[in-house]
């Protein structure tokens, strides 16, 4: 029976303001939405996102998918080439990229320098032209870290030598990598394919990797989620800034280090390479996030989004419920600060798998624990503390592992719900750092920007029509 | 003396916010000791110093909550220091801004009780705003139009699912517990319910009632489609159904247009059982027909009102409103003999709909054939929407009018500028209008008609109807004295407005 006459009247106006005064002076009680129709005004999705609103089966596949995300213990437990931990990688030639899949023609800048320099690092080619000419030819594969587990920032370069760090969920076994952080300037992942940056990248896999996987094997593993979250406490949102977390992992590595057969002249340029990088841990927070929502991921009928990756022309997305599609749409500008002599014009579209971060409760989500940045990507701390709040109410839940004591502690909002995007219009903000749009010049600013719209819209329309198909099948 | 303790693995807290929350629980009763603390070796063995159990299963990076009590109080402490590690913040703390509800999933989250979805929302996006309030559990009212009928039968099977009220689309207004909504009238609350399938049909019935002296317990729309045979009247089923129900109701009224046949079959077998006395108008159905055990039929939406109060007082069924007193006749004979013989037409300027309906099926029983942009059966459709010819009778508030207009009864200066031409039309006997108060309706409807009428020259006989109640925003009597004091004729009820016009027509006709 329906009780609408046996309790006080309390509406929800959504349209003509008039209407809520009117209650209003009638002695009502009325709440007036700042109404704009959802979707970008697609009506056929705003009717599927209407049917998916309270769905049972996604309420569940959601709570499910949200405590597979919580559960997830990610755990540094070695350090192996891209050949011995990603299979594929030891069958053919195969280099893995930043972001949605994208072909060689439609790549920016920086990606294919990144390329071409990882094609000379492995010697498949002896200079650039012909590198280049292997890449556009096709002799080489190129396809997206996110399809083998693995997350890179920026170009997120990863050839079969590279040094990655591996990753595993103790709760379900998965491994997931990253490659190592060369540290700022000229480097790899912005793009820079010369000499200097070729011979970084050799001494990285022939001594610092090395290094590191003595370490961690002497250790055995390092959580990452306890380090992570003590970082929060730090001044660190894990994605822009990592200085807390570097200086939490240098405490953990080095008094393993030390016990390792490691010659001094290596330990002497190992350690001064990770202090002088402050940014030394994103990978591992990325990797970390990428078991995370890994674990989250294809659990049907699930609208929590589990990869949110740029590739430097468009802004990807993949959800729960819809496995391994993907959804894409041209990144949005950053909003930012730039180095001095750079400005917009330089800049590259957003770019990197780094928003696995944001992805995952982190970065930009949890960008009231970083007074520190938030001078520098995007006003003042009141801002920072308003966008961690925002994305309360985009999200399934909140991740109590990750607390934020600007909020008093409250735990960050964690868990993407793409329905609640699309409805509310509040898009997933995120912590980036700025590329230069030629090959090699590095990073010239960082700022924030969000994922764009249309994306989610179209996942909206295929998770109902998965939904609906299913719901047919049923009958 | 129950000792209790509950481990959350991989959940790293720092120590103040720990012993914030240890505090808060050790200070519940019937809690003799808690402690909630990261499991490193150190911590583990403070908890078995203060005899808070020996055994954990817990590393430094799992949080222990752990308590000492009677069980129920050990219980409520593991539920609340759970409730405070999961704890959302308090959006208001720190001068930090609200975030705007720009959606019905945030309105409710802002406003949890909320009951009802107001929908007036562009067209095209109006059914999934109503999907979205059903599925929020919410009951409905959409005064949003031009929703596709499949997708009406769509959000009312879906509100049948979920024992929800939609009102609409296309439902202009209604009265929910005494609460105005949309275009609607301030009415006293009372006994009466009603359901109704036309909007100014039901402001009539609601405002005529208040005017006898009773009042309104419910007031429900249903948008004009419902009672297609496509829709089946569902709105109006479960809104009578939702009447007999309510024990504030003691009679029901319920005015559509005439149903498809199986739709109002269904509704009579529902009205005729419903316990309660109920009253039904269907606008231009045979006057003739038979109601069944329980029900009465009503000649006017004006007779809706008046038979549902004497139903409610147990008086006899008054005679129909929709016919002439001789004191009328005299006044209005009086007026026709001062009138130029040439001047035969009924002009009808209408802002409601409903109004103009009726308005043309009393005319035409009374021998008038008109023409308008919303004929009647029987009646003819307009050749010319901007200039009357003969017996014309025009809903102003229809889509030919107001496409990239306001609403009549929100800005009346197309009607007024009407009424002035067809007055000086020297063919036109009567202009008969009506004036529509309320909340959503203009503030001073009648101040520029008046202003333009003191200047105009005194050509026809002006018969209005004021739809209102005197606690209505505009006060009905201040807007009846001022048309009286311009020399319009002000009826009781659109009928008897329709019948004044009528009568007008027939003694200018005779000369």
């Amino acid at each position: 029976m329906n009780t609408l006459f046996n309790q006080s009247l309390n509406v929800i106006n959504a349209g003509l303001a008039g209407f809520a005064d009117n209650i209003r002076q009638a002695g009502g009680e009325v709440t007036h939405l700042n109404w704009q129709p959802p979707a970008l005004g697609d009506i056929a999705a705003g009717l599927a996102l209407a049917r998916l609103l309270n769905h049972p089966l996604v309420e569940a596949a959601n709570q499910q998918a949200m405590s597979q995300y919580l559960a997830a213990q990610p755990v540094l437990v070695d350090v192996l080439a891209a050949s011995e931990a990603i299979p594929a990688m030891a069958e053919r030639k195969l280099i893995l990229h930043a972001g949605p899949p994208i072909a060689w023609d439609d790549m920016c800048g920086p990606v294919r320098g990144a390329i071409i320099g990882a094609i000379l690092f492995e010697g498949w080619a002896t200079d650039h032209a012909a590198a280049e000419q292997m890449a556009r030819g096709g002799g080489v594969a190129l396809e997206p870290c996110h399809h083998y587990g693995a997350v890179g920032p920026m170009a997120g370069i990863i050839s079969p030598s590279m040094p990655l760090w591996v990753i595993q969920n103790k709760t379900n076994g998965q491994r997931t990598f990253s490659n190592f952080n060369e540290g700022l300037g000229k480097v790899l992942r912005f793009g820079a394919n010369n000499d200097e940056v070729l011979q970084r990248l050799y001494w990285m896999r022939n001594e610092l990797a090395p290094a590191m996987q003595a370490a961690v094997r002497q250790l055995g593993e390092i959580e990452l989620k306890p380090l992570m979250a003590q970082a929060l406490h730090m001044g660190d949102e894990v994605h822009n800034r990592n200085a807390a977390a570097t200086g939490l992992l240098i405490k953990r590595l080095l008094p393993a280090l030390l016990q390792t057969s490691t010659s001094l002249s290596t330990l002497q340029t190992v350690v001064s390479f990770i202090v002088g990088n402050d940014h030394f841990f994103l990978n591992l927070s990325m990797a970390a996030s990428k078991a995370m929502m890994d674990a989250a991921a294809n659990v049907p009928f699930s609208s929590m989004v589990s990869v949110m990756a740029r590739n430097g022309v468009n802004f990807g997305i993949r959800v729960s419920g819809t496995g391994d599609q993907w959804f894409q749409a041209p990144a949005n500008p950053v909003e930012g600060l730039f180095f001095p002599g750079y400005g917009v014009a330089d800049a590259a579209a957003d770019l990197g798998d780094s928003a696995i971060t944001e992805t995952a409760g982190l970065g930009g989500f949890a960008m009231a624990s970083s007074p520190a940045i938030v001078k520098f990507v995007g006003g003042t701390p009141a801002d920072a503390t308003a966008n961690s709040l925002r994305m309360q109410s985009i999200t399934i839940g909140s991740n109590p592992a990750f607390t934020l004591p600007a909020l008093n502690f409250a735990p960050t909002a964690a868990g993407i719900d793409i329905r609640k995007v699309v409805d509310r219009n509040i898009l997933p903000i995120i912590n980036t750092g700025i590329a230069h749009k030629a090959p090699g010049v590095g990073q010239i600013g960082a700022g924030i920007t969000t994922a764009p719209m249309p994306g989610f819209v179209e996942a909206i329309q295929a998770l109902a029509l998965r939904i609906q198909q299913h719901e047919e099948a049923q009958q | 003396m129950d000792i209790k303790n509950r481990i959350f693995p991989n959940l790293y807290q720092d120590s103040v916010s720990l012993m914030q929350i240890s505090a808060q629980i050790a200070g519940l009763d019937g809690i003799e000791q808690a402690s909630v603390v990261m499991g490193t070796p150190a911590n583990i063995v403070q908890l078995q110093d203060a005899g808070l159990g020996q055994e954990f299963k817990a590393g430094p990076n799992d949080l222990i909550i752990a308590v000492r009590g009677n069980a129920a109080a050990c219980d409520a402490a593991l539920e609340l220091a759970q409730t405070r590690l999961t704890a959302k913040p308090a959006s208001d703390e720190g001068g930090i801004r609200k975030v705007a509800p720009v959606s019905l999933s945030m309105g409710v989250e802002t406003m949890p009780d909320a009951s009802l979805a107001l929908i007036s929302v562009p067209g095209d996006y109006a059914a999934a705003e109503a999907i979205k309030a059903l599925q929020l559990g919410l009951n409905v009212m959409m005064f949003s139009d031009n929703v596709p009928m499949a997708q009406e039968v769509q959000i009312k099977q879906l509100a049948s699912q979920k024992h929800r009220i939609v009102m609409g689309p296309d439902c202009g207004t209604a009265i929910i517990n005494g609460i105005p909504l949309g275009f609607a009238n301030v009415v006293k609350r009372g006994a009466i319910g009603v359901v109704a399938a036309s909007g100014t049909g039901l402001q009539e019935v609601t405002c005529r009632i208040d005017q006898l002296g009773e009042g309104v317990s419910q007031a429900l729309g249903t948008g004009g489609h419902d009672l297609h045979e496509e829709v089946g009247g569902i709105s109006m089923l479960y809104g009578l159904q939702a009447l007999i129900e309510d024990d504030a109701t003691q009679v029901i009224v319920l005015v559509s247009k005439p149903p498809a046949q199986v739709v109002a079959d269904k509704i009579m077998a529902r009205a005729s059982a419903a316990g309660k006395p109920v009253v039904v108008h269907f606008l231009g159905a045979p006057r003739d027909a038979v109601a069944p055990q329980g029900i009465t039929f009503a000649h006017t939406l004006g007779d809706a009102a008046e038979v549902a109060v004497a139903q409610l007082r147990h008086q006899a069924i008054p005679a129909s409103i929709a016919s002439l007193a001789a004191a009328d006749a005299t006044k209005l004979d009086a007026l026709c003999a001062a009138l130029p013989a040439g001047r035969k037409d009924i002009r009808g300027v209408f802002a409601g709909g409903t109004f103009c309906f009726e308005a043309q099926l009393i005319c035409q029983q009374a021998g008038f054939v008109a023409s308008s942009n919303t004929p009647v059966a029987g009646n003819k459709t307009l050749t010319d929407l901007w200039t009357g010819h003969g017996h014309t009778v025009v809903d102003m508030g229809d889509d030919a009018y107001t496409r990239g207009r306001p609403h009549p009864m929100i800005d009346p200066t197309l009607r007024n500028a009407r009424i002035l031409s067809d007055m000086a039309d020297p063919a036109t006997a009567v202009v008969l209008f009506d004036l529509v108060l309320g909340y959503g309706a203009a503030a001073a409807p009648a101040d520029a008609l008046l202003h333009a009428l003191q200047d105009a020259p005194r050509g026809p006989v002006l018969v209005a109807h004021v739809c209102g109640t005197e606690a209505d925003p505009q006060v009905r009597q201040r807007q009846v004295d001022a048309l009286r004091a311009a020399g319009v004729l002000v009826a009781g009820s659109n009928a008897e407005a329709a019948v004044w016009a009528s009568h007008i027509a027939r003694q200018q006709a005779g000369r």
